[in-house]
């Protein structure tokens, strides 16, 4: 056994503390420079305020983009959080995590004539900021309905719900199997757009309009079934997003050093010391989407030294806009296209290497990226949530909604990742919850009267 | 480079930008860098008569208007005549005129609306060697309830009569500075004219208040606990001040006396446009006291390459080149038809034509060209107004085009070539 390979077959033989405290400081605070009050309004003044903007029109969540602008402009910061938060309960996280540059900031009007949007995810943060800062309150309850929800997961889309169900008068109980809400916003999001415990502080904001209770870590399916929830409430609605990780089905894919992505940005997000968190020499990524972003550039800011994102087909297809593949390139990430993994080279049950084909490029050759760390964000699927008792109608192996997110089972809506047709964004998840609240409280106050 | 050589009642100066009488020209010190930084004249601050020193306020003096950059639109001020004594002035102005033989030194007054008071001063500022005299007749603050200054300027015929006694007691070039204060400025103007001025200057500030400081509920800038109205000037003053120029410049009555422009002057372009309308030269003081004097330098090299491109060999070319462009309502062509129009390669679909139209003018402009998103203007609807043009936020991409020779959809009927106003039109029962 030659030294370097018994090094690498234990886990803790990674090198640890590559970087001093201030190196890993400076890599995981906030990547974005809020605005100050001068300059919010300097921005806001640029805004065209458009008839029927389009930033609004492509928002998921439909926010009153111009409106809230125009207010910030007129120094009338909290009305513009107002504004926002009445569509986007997480407008917060949001103006940190939202890819802009495919939603509002794409549409705006000035890309076409200067190329510079508006920085409208910027003046987002801006007014939420100010809001929070301020202690704001801007949602209060109606007369108590008597009705009772239950809520499977605490993520945005779980949420959301939730809260748009308390404002309605209705009682709320959220089953949540981790230990903190906020789902993927306080487990998923890369560090540095959460920075400062923000999904913590933007759930107690949600929560602070009351009738909601969590229950943690209850884990609908093991802890309490399924079954029980219908029994006990009015309705139930499912936010549980995607639970499993998708596998390569490569022999090896068990060896020490092959990961999920999702996993160790997980243990990342809740870590103390990232000193403490292994960090290979070469690592590879493999995938194209926000997630193989995410891992890609974090685990370089914990000082890896080669990281290398392999992605099957070209660039145009990746999930990951131009933005953020640019974002990967200037922190020294390289990326790789056409380049589908056929084996894993593994010497002592770890990982050493990864052999790739030209994919469905004309060339078919194959070679050999070496890694002593292997990172999978190939996607997410949807976790079975119970056996045998309840079966929902699936489109792509997820859950099949109508427009107001009810599911096929009466009773039961759903929405987020777990359900079809989304976009896996943070703000449609918010918007799912939202419509699906909506819609339970019709059908409430229905079966009333 | 055209020479920028400027002529104004006599006075020789290298250009046509003068500094108005203001704290900019109070004392040798900023008049000696004015002259060095490039500026051809002075009109000193207004000069009082001797006897006590002018109290001036030890709180704020001046309020702005600000766009949202900070930008500053408009500024208002509460300052009085000169507060430094009056023999310090007379002599910094003589050595000042002195070791700058080639600019423009005139000497702004005020003092009580007495002869005597008038005759004193006179006699003192002949023995400056100054170029000439300001009647300040303008400020409307502070002087003003003293009886002086907008005091006199409000009343026709207190302006003949002041300007008539300094052409009597002195030798000294004549200018009366007008108050926009008033209701038509010609009726000074004429007055002046009655009294033989050599030329007018206008316009100075104009009565208001700033804002409201609406935590501490009080009107803002104040003095303590309370403010009082002040003169309002800088660029948000430009177009009054280019109206009444206009006005003097074609008033038959006014005989073609040469004018001095003030009011809002920040650059060559706006330079420009007082001289087209009638000014001899112009003067400037907010956008001095914004910037610096170092802005005289852009001043001049513009206004030199636009006289070039122009085809103009000097400023006295530019000088009334626009005036007969200026009419009043009923002289307008009623026939001249105009249609807006969207030049779909630079429209970026913001829609605020749309809106406007929609909401406040004549529902002339759709929202869907072939069945996306797009501005149209309708023809059949479109009155030429002109409002689409001033709210699309891209140069150039709403035009108004001339109609000749066609059926205006509007009408259904066919554009005329022929002139006719309003004096000359059938649904004038007065015509
Ligand atoms: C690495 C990564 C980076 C991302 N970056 C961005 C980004 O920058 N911007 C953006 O907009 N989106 C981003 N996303 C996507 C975004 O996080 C998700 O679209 C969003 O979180 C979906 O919300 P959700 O509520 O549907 O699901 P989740 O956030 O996944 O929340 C589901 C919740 O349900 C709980 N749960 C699941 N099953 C059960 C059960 N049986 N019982 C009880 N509780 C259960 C989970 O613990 C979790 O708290 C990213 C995703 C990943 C993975
Ligand atoms: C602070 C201040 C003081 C002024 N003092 C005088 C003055 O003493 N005499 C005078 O005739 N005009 C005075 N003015 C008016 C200016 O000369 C000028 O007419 C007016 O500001 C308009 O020009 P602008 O827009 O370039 O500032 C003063 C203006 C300001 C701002």
């Amino acid at each position: 056994m030659t030294e370097s390979t018994m090094h690498r077959s234990d886990q803790s033989a990674y090198a640890e503390h590559l970087l001093n405290e201030a190196e890993y400081q400076q890599n995981f605070s906030d990547i974005h420079t809020p605005f100050s009050a001068h300059s919010a309004v300097v921005e806001a003044d640029r805004c065209y305020y458009c008839f029927d903007a389009p930033c609004q029109k492509i928002c998921p969540t439909g926010i009153d983009v111009p409106g809230f602008i125009r207010m910030i402009s007129q120094n009338n910061d909290i009305g513009a959080a107002g504004k926002i938060l009445s569509e986007n309960i997480m407008g917060g996280t949001c103006a940190r995590a939202c890819p802009v540059e495919t939603l509002c900031e794409l549409e705006c009007v000035r890309n076409t004539q200067d190329d510079s949007p508006i920085q409208i995810g910027l003046l987002q943060r801006f007014a939420t900021d100010q809001a929070s800062a301020s202690g704001a309150e801007f949602f209060t309850r109606e007369a108590a309905s008597g009705h009772r929800v239950a809520i499977i997961g605490a993520g945005p889309a779980g949420l959301s719900c939730a809260h748009r169900l308390a404002t309605l008068g209705h009682e709320v109980v959220i089953y949540e199997s981790q230990e903190k809400a906020g789902g993927l916003n306080e487990y998923g999001l890369a560090a540095y757009k959460m920075a400062g415990g923000y999904a913590q502080q933007e759930v107690a904001a949600i929560l602070s309009i009351g009738g909601i209770s969590i229950k943690h870590g209850m884990k609908v399916g093991e802890n309490i079934s399924f079954a029980e929830l219908q029994t006990n409430y009015d309705a139930v609605f499912m936010g549980v997003g995607l639970g499993a990780s998708k596998a390569l089905q490569l022999e090896g894919e068990q060896a020490s050093g092959v990961m999920n992505a999702v996993d160790y940005i997980h243990r990342l997000r809740q870590i103390e010391d990232l000193g403490q968190l292994p960090v290979g020499q070469n690592v590879v990524v493999i995938g194209g989407g926000m997630t193989a972003i995410d891992i890609a550039i974090q685990i370089k800011r914990l000082g890896a030294a080669n990281v290398t994102m392999a992605y099957r087909r070209s660039q145009q297809d990746m999930n990951a806009s131009m933005e953020e593949q640019e974002f990967a390139l200037s922190e020294g990430v390289r990326i790789v296209h056409w380049a589908q993994p056929v084996g894993l080279r593994i010497e002592q049950q770890m990982i050493t290497g990864v052999e790739f084909s030209n994919g469905q490029g004309p060339d078919t050759d194959t070679y050999t990226l070496p890694a002593d760390m292997l990172f999978k964000a190939i996607g997410q699927s949807l976790a079975s949530i119970e056996s045998g008792t309840i079966e929902f109608a699936k489109a792509n192996g997820r859950i099949d909604v109508d427009a107001q997110r009810r599911t096929s089972q009466p009773g039961i809506w759903a929405g987020g990742d777990c359900v079809a047709g989304g976009d896996d964004l943070a703000v449609s998840a918010v918007q799912d919850g939202k419509l699906a609240a909506i819609s339970i409280h019709h059908t409430l106050i229905q079966n009333q009267a | 480079m055209i020479d920028l050589k400027s002529t104004f009642i006599g006075i020789q100066t290298p250009n046509p930008f003068w500094l108005a009488s203001a704290p900019p020209t109070d004392k040798a010190y900023n008049v000696n860098r004015a002259f060095e930084a490039g500026w051809g004249g002075v009109m000193w601050k207004t000069l009082g008569e001797a006897g006590p020193a002018i109290v001036n306020v030890s709180g704020p003096r001046y309020g702005a208007w600000h766009g949202k950059d900070r930008s500053l639109m408009g500024l208002n001020n509460i300052e009085l005549i000169t507060d430094r004594d009056l023999e310090i002035n007379l002599t910094e102005i003589i050595q000042v005129k002195k070791d700058w033989p080639d600019r423009g030194v005139v000497v702004s007054l005020m003092v009580p609306c007495e002869e005597q008071a008038w005759k004193d001063i006179l006699m003192r500022v002949e023995d400056t060697g100054a170029d000439g005299i300001e009647l300040n007749f303008g400020c409307p603050h502070g002087m003003s309830e003293r009886g002086m200054g907008a005091a006199v300027g409000q009343v026709p015929e207190y302006v003949e009569m002041v300007t008539s006694w300094c052409k009597q007691h002195s030798d000294l070039a004549t200018i009366v500075k007008l108050t926009p204060n008033i209701t038509d400025v010609r009726n000074s103007a004429r007055a002046a004219v009655r009294g033989g001025a050599d030329a007018v200057s206008l316009i100075n500030t104009i009565n208001s208040i700033m804002g409201v400081d609406l935590d501490q509920m009080k009107m803002s800038p104040s003095v303590g606990a309370q403010g009082a109205h002040g003169g309002y000037c800088g660029p948000a003053v430009k177009p009054i001040a280019l109206h009444m120029l206009s006005e003097i410049a074609r008033d038959a009555q006014c005989k073609g006396i040469p004018i001095s422009g003030i009011g809002g002057v920040t650059d060559w372009h706006d330079a420009a446009e007082f001289m087209a309308l009638g000014a001899t030269n112009v003067q400037v003081c907010t956008a001095v006291m914004t910037y610096g004097f170092r802005i005289v330098d852009d001043m001049i090299d513009g206004l030199s390459r636009y006289l070039a491109d122009q085809g103009m060999s000097s400023v006295d070319q530019l000088i009334g080149a626009a005036v007969p462009s200026v009419t009043d309502w009923n002289q307008l062509d009623l026939n001249y038809v105009v249609k807006a129009q969207i030049d779909q390669n630079s429209c970026i679909k913001c829609g605020r034509c749309h809106i406007v139209c929609e909401d406040t003018s004549h529902q002339a402009i759709s929202t869907e060209i072939n069945g996306e998103r797009g501005f149209e203007v309708k023809d059949e609807e479109c009155v030429g107004c002109n409002l689409c043009v001033n709210v699309c936020p891209v140069e150039n991409c709403i035009t108004l085009r001339e109609l000749h020779d066609e059926v205006d959809p509007r009408t259904g009927e066919m554009v005329s070539a022929e002139y006719r106003n309003w004096t000359q039109h059938p649904n004038n029962s007065m015509a």
